[in-house]
């Protein structure tokens, strides 16, 4: 009876309906979890995904992708690590998308949606991409370099297909300037909007806020009013608020808002004109742009506050009233993003018309700035804490910190998830007692329990990375810089932090013995960060020889030497090493 | 309403080239040497005046940054983490607050004592990126020039058997001339005009051939043909 009862069992469960079951679990995470029950599932999992997400694009190779996945229909994919946002990285390091694409051209002609972040895109492999998915609908470049106006006009041309969202392009660097050929060559301008032919109209998102070139009006006008079904349009400063005008009569139903440049003298007219226009948009949910913004024609926005969710000011430097007036209009604000010359006083605004507020960044005018005394203290950020008890990320750049005022944000605001400080000089003490900021950190992490990202700052000593380790459970994320006394503060947080996934590290003492530490951790985390430190190439063969599948890099730089290893990468990897490392990029 | 007339001066390209974390433009003139003397380096605790933690010893460093120069900070590569396209906005609209004042209204204007928003991308004949340059540091075009000449000539404490230079941008003995192109997209040799006229209306410089500047004339001949403007 028993034996028939387990026969029954085992056959119960087709395989068909396995991968039916499966194909409704959508978070890789948990398809990942699936495909390591048994090998059934293993196989079940595998046919039935199309959504691939690849957090190190080196961590595996494309052949072993296509070998696995058979039915990919969209990817995500990530390259360099996050300090090469502020150039730590060298130039042509890596994460070139190309062999990918060549990879999915062959195994995934049906491929939809391609999003990037941080990877070397060639006009190249824009073409190849343009010519390859005649299903393609959408395309995401966040944080890539390496493409001109060619490569986006080799997709506007190609959209044959129903493209439906193009480009939400973060360009950090000037392009054509890496073309190294001719140093005259023109930057990305406008050109390729024009290449959309007259009968595309299936776009839904469009974001050029980051060109930096002007954009030839009448194209985007024309483009904007044959695509009914336009729902995202950010334009960059070159478009000024006669033109923003014009586009925003044909597209009312916007959700989500990038304007141009506010610097135009407007008739009174033309005022009214924007009035009406922005009082139109019913639908708006996020406002974006705004450069040059003042207290002069920000008003004419108000009409379209109500439905906003996430507010960015950061091209606007408003000052502490303009904010005031401004947020009572924005009713329904969840995120804000400002720049510091609101002051204190202007996040006291924010936290009196801002209750529903759950995060916040605030960039700093002048961050190179040491003697002025402006800009937003302790006082700013508990202001808020106070009015915002939903607060759960914070990006906040300031001079001054007390440990004190810390302990009580967290205490009004204990749901943080992303909390991320950055008191700009390097190992700046609590200004008012002249300790180390080590018993905010600790708070932060005792107090917030959901913790999955922090950036630490200011003096720090190893007990800041003591309470890291004990209490933030969820950590996965840590970004530390100019901290530290001792290995032991390092180790504490790979002896800790069960589910750290990155750890990126700059400008600390920690050495070989911190770096041998984490032998048993690295290969459970995405990647290791250390620059700047007291690491030698030694220290690295070591942690090379002892963990065999993980990528153990150095990069030489001009501060190195035979001994010193100035800037460590080390991730796992089922790729094995790289075999595009350009010269300057030691594999040990 | 405001009557006054803010006309904008559209810089166009705000490129973001690949410097390392140099800072390139002071407000005032005098750091310049002390800025462009050095690359970005590691700093040393001395560097810091408030103390840190770490002593640590770092051979590498270059120790002509004393530890009261907030111009340290602007030496660190990378530092306060900030992405570079945000860095260059705020840095350009952190210059126009400075000059204008304290005045809520008039800090807003980016053209102010018939000025110039101070930043403008250099471009360098057989380089492949660019950097910036202050303008408003300047007040003749010797300095000007001597800045540039600084900028990309002169030879880097790390670079492979660098050449030993001299090359003056402005009075035609090298091979290399000083360009720039004006609010109408042309491209003018500098030195022409007056340098306040020069001011209001240069949008970028560039560092030509003297070969490839043929047909440059200065503004004050007739030119039959203007260069295509930047507009698509």
């Amino acid at each position: 009876m028993d034996q028939d009862h387990k026969k029954l069992k085992e056959s119960s469960f087709p395989c068909e309906v396995l991968e039916k079951v499966l194909s409704f679990i959508d978070s890789h995470k948990d398809r990942s979890s699936a495909s390591l029950v048994c090998k059934d599932w293993y196989d079940a999992e595998r046919w039935t995904r199309s959504n691939l997400f690849i957090g190190n694009c080196y961590s595996v190779s494309p052949e072993i992708v296509a070998r696995r996945f058979p039915k990919i229909k969209s990817v995500r994919l990530k390259g360099k690590p996050r300090f090469s946002d502020f150039n730590l990285l060298p130039q042509n390091w890596g994460a070139n998308v190309h062999a990918w694409l060549v990879m999915f051209a062959k195994v995934y002609p049906s491929l939809e949606e391609l999003r990037l972040k941080r990877m070397t895109v060639s006009d190249e492999s824009l073409d190849l991409l343009a010519r390859s998915f005649p299903g393609f609908k959408a395309l995401s470049l966040s944080s890539c370099d390496g493409f001109t106006d060619e490569g986006l006009k080799a997709i506007a041309t190609h959209c044959s297909f129903r493209l439906l969202g193009l480009v939400q392009m973060i360009i950090y660097q000037n392009l054509t300037e890496l073309d190294i050929a001719d140093s005259v060559t023109e930057d990305i301008g406008g050109g390729w909007l024009s290449c959309f032919p007259e009968s595309f109209t299936s776009l839904e998102i469009l974001n050029c806020a980051s060109l930096q070139c002007e954009v030839s009006f009448d194209a985007l006008e024309r483009l904007v009013s044959r695509c009914k079904a336009l729902r995202v349009l950010q334009v960059n400063e070159s478009i000024n608020l006669e033109q923003l005008q014009r586009l925003l009569v044909q597209v009312p139903h916007l959700t989500r808002l990038g304007t141009g440049s506010f610097m135009q003298e407007l008739t009174v007219r033309q005022y009214k004109d924007l009035q009406t226009a922005f009082s139109n948009c019913k639908n708006l949910q996020a406002l974006s742009g705004l450069w040059d913004a003042t207290s002069v024609y920000l008003p004419f926005v108000y009409g379209a506050c109500a439905s906003l969710t996430f507010l960015n000011l950061s091209e606007a430097n408003l000052r502490s009233g303009e904010l005031a007036k401004l947020l009572p209009h924005c009713t329904s604000l969840r995120r804000l993003w400002v720049i510091d010359t609101v002051g204190d006083k202007g996040l006291e605004a924010v936290g009196s018309s801002c209750p529903l507020l759950e995060e916040l960044r605030v960039f700093p005018l002048d961050p190179y700035d040491l003697d002025n005394q402006q800009g937003v203290t302790e006082a700013g950020f508990l202001a808020v804490s106070r009015g915002c008890p939903n607060l759960k990320y914070v990006l906040y750049f300031c001079r001054k910190m007390t440990n004190d005022a810390v302990v009580t944000i967290v205490q009004n605001c204990p749901d943080f998830t992303h909390f991320r400080l950055c008191i700009m000089n390097p190992g700046e003490p609590d200004h008012l007692t002249n300790e180390p900021m080590d018993e905010a950190f600790g708070a932060v992490t005792k107090t917030c329990t959901k913790l999955r990202r922090l950036s630490v700052s200011g003096l720090l000593t190893d007990k800041a990375f003591e309470y890291i380790g004990k209490f933030a459970k969820n950590l996965e994320t840590l970004s530390v810089a100019f901290a530290g006394s001792s290995d032991r503060g390092m180790q504490c947080v790979l002896e800790g932090c069960p589910k750290l996934r990155k750890l990126e590290i700059r400008d600390c003492l920690f050495g070989n013995a911190a770096l041998l530490s984490g032998l048993d951790k690295y290969e459970t985390m995405r990647s290791l960060w250390m620059s700047a430190c007291n690491l030698t190439i030694k220290g690295c063969k070591l942690l090379a020889k002892e963990m065999p599948r993980l990528n153990v890099e150095v990069i030489q730089d001009e501060w190195s030497d035979e001994t010193h290893a100035n800037k460590v990468y080390v991730y796992r990897s089922v790729a094995g090493p790289r075999r595009d490392t350009p010269p300057f990029v030691l594999t040990l | 309403m405001e009557n006054s007339t803010v006309e904008k001066e559209y810089i166009g390209d705000e490129e973001l080239e690949l410097g390392l974390g140099l800072s390139l433009g002071n407000a005032s003139g005098e750091k310049g040497a002390a800025a462009y003397g050095n690359g970005g380096r590691i700093l040393t605790a001395k560097d810091f005046p408030n103390g840190f933690a770490c002593g640590t010893k770092r051979e590498r460093a270059q120790k002509s940054a004393s530890s009261s120069d907030p111009a340290a900070l602007r030496q660190v590569v990378g530092w306060p983490p900030i992405r570079s396209y945000r860095m260059n906005s705020l840095l350009s609209q952190a210059k126009a607050s400075n000059v204008a004042g304290e005045d809520d209204e008039s800090s807003k204007k980016k053209m102010n004592h018939g000025g110039h928003l101070g930043f403008v991308k250099v471009n360098m004949d057989g380089l492949p990126i660019g950097r910036k340059l202050d303008l408003n540091a300047h007040k003749t075009y010797q300095t000007l020039a001597k800045a540039l000449e600084e900028m990309f000539f002169s030879p880097s404490p790390h670079s492979r058997g660098g050449k030993e230079q001299t090359v003056k941008l402005l009075d035609g003995s090298s091979e290399f001339v000083l360009t720039y192109e004006d609010k109408e997209g042309d491209w003018m040799l500098v030195g022409d005009v007056p340098w306040g006229m020069f001011l209001n209306t240069v949008k970028r410089l560039r560092i030509m051939r003297t070969s490839e500047a043929n047909g440059l004339a200065p503004k004050s001949q007739e030119r039959n043909e203007k260069q295509k403007s930047k507009l698509i």
